[in-house]
């Protein structure tokens, strides 16, 4: 997919009517297309290399890569270093913001330091926490919550001041998003925590690991009568499951994971099991797809980020559309110089 | 050794009516919490307020006081203070992420509100993050000095 007024990789794109950043993300959504985002996770190294060999496998397949923010509690590179090294080469990143580590002093500030970095989203989260992760001893910081923490982001993008009122002479132009679990309690109230969201400010939501389609749609019906379908882009989370062992093992683990009995049953069930995995996470996309009011999906696969190209291209959803990535410029200057 | 505070809960309609008449009466009696001096109130107010809203929701005295919006369930309890509706990791059967034994404040939250009249509309509204200079101070006492002076600048209380 190629925009007629696209400049050098890295630098921003002209903002459209109706638009709030200069990115690219943004523009796959408003133009309607089904988007498609993963997760980079952050190297335990200060090398870049790391992080553009994580990003390349990923060439082609997605509108934007996610860089979590100490995600499970987890020490790595920070997340707003990881956007950096992307955005110098092109990339479309997605910033994580946890409230978890940082108070709002520090998050205002990486807010303007992402933003003038070239990052054009931004994702507002909690975060999980301490006790989930490598650090348990840690202080939990949690000075803001992700709603709070959207409503400053739109505090400083569209009144131009911080928190405290002092003015900016600047302000960071961002598409603002958070997340969203809607497989967990209080399930009958997941709609109404989104729309308290979106009405704090969330433009986009990307979903934790979505296994339970009947749930799913219990929750977009609710969504739908909220009057929220048209005023928020939503992207659905999936991910392939490695094996039955490993699902039980993130059931009961990772925070938040809700996966039936069924998918773990199907799974054990397999030969290949990794490769049945796969082909779930391909069944759940065509069935999500067809979900009214979802408008892309967010493919989470951690330590398998190399199977993210073959359950795109499985699953079909872009539809022949080839997402930006720093080779296709080096491949049709190659293709006029021939 | 959550039994009080899942009381409170269950009884958050009636909870919620006493409150709305103790603040009618706090605000009303400004007039003589002024000539008495705010200053010289805090000290007490704050012994009775964490004594009483201790036992009743395990407060934890933030000093800007939300439980009539989160169905008398204190949001302050939630081990990452989340004061605008639950988390993504929230356990199946409704316990808190960080403490397994703890029920999530915000199902409770959710449970207390649905028997509020207008609860569940009252967690819809986004509140501010915590001010943390206001720790440690009364609650009953800022709501009966703004109450007055809105009052008295002709706004509804």
């Amino acid at each position: 997919m190629m925009f007629e007024d696209e400049p050098v990789p890295g630098y921003p794109l002209p903002i459209l009517p109706g638009h709030v950043s200069p990115g690219r993300f943004e523009r796959v959504l408003r133009a309607g297309a089904f988007a498609v985002t993963t997760e980079l996770a952050p190297p335990d190294s200060a090398d870049p290399q790391e992080v553009y060999q994580r990003a390349r496998v990923l060439d082609g397949y997605v509108d934007a890569i996610n860089a979590t923010d100490g995600s499970g509690a987890n020490c790595h590179m920070s997340s707003l270093a990881v956007c950096a090294l992307l955005t110098r080469v092109g990339y479309a990143p997605v910033m994580q913001i946890s409230c978890r580590d940082r108070n709002r002093i520090a998050i205002q500030g990486d807010i303007l330091g992402g933003a003038a970095m070239g990052v054009c989203n931004m994702l507002c989260l909690t975060g999980d926490g301490v006790q989930a992760g490598d650090h348990p001893q840690a202080k939990p910081v949690f000075d803001l919550d992700a709603v709070s923490l959207l409503q400053i982001g739109r505090m400083l993008r569209d009144e131009h001041h911080f928190q405290s009122g002092r003015k900016l002479s600047f302000s960071p132009r961002v598409l603002f998003g958070a997340g969203e679990n809607p497989m967990v309690p209080p399930l009958e109230f997941r709609a109404l925590r989104l729309a308290k969201k979106v009405a704090a400010g969330a433009q986009f939501i990307q979903t934790q690991y979505v296994y339970d389609l009947p749930r799913l749609r219990t929750f977009m019906r609710s969504v739908e009568d909220l009057g929220l379908i048209d005023q928020v882009f939503l992207l659905i989370g999936v991910g392939p499951i490695r094996s039955a062992r490993a699902a039980e093992w993130m059931r009961n683990h990772v925070p938040g994971v809700h996966i039936p009995d069924a998918i773990i049953e199907r799974l054990a069930g397999a030969q290949d099991q990794a490769r049945e995995g796969r082909n779930i996470c391909v069944e759940l996309i065509q069935e999500i797809r067809t979900i009214r009011g979802v408008h892309g999906v967010h493919v989470m696969a951690y330590r398998q980020e190399e199977a993210v190209a073959e359950i795109i291209t499985r699953s079909g959803v872009l539809e022949g559309r080839a997402p930006w990535n720093p080779r296709r410029d080096q491949n049709s200057a190659d293709r006029k110089a021939s | 050794m959550y039994r009080v505070r899942l009381w409170s809960v269950r009884h958050a309609w009636g909870l919620n009516r006493f409150y709305s008449g103790f603040e009618r009466v706090l605000v009303g009696l400004a007039p003589l919490w002024r000539a008495i001096g705010y200053q010289r109130l805090e000290r007490p107010f704050v012994a009775v307020e964490r004594g009483v809203k201790g036992l009743l929701f395990d407060c934890k005295m933030c000093g800007q006081c939300v439980l009539s919006a989160t169905g008398m369930s204190c949001p302050m309890n939630c081990p990452k203070n989340l004061r605008n509706g639950p988390c993504g990791g929230v356990r199946a059967d409704g316990r808190c992420e960080v403490r397994a034994d703890m029920p999530c404040v915000w199902v409770l939250a959710f449970a207390g509100a649905e028997r509020i009249a207008g609860g569940i509309d009252k967690i819809g509204v986004i509140q501010a993050p915590v001010d943390r200079r206001l720790e440690g101070h009364s609650s009953w006492l800022r709501v009966a000095r703004e109450g007055s002076e809105s009052r008295s600048h002709g706004q509804a209380p």
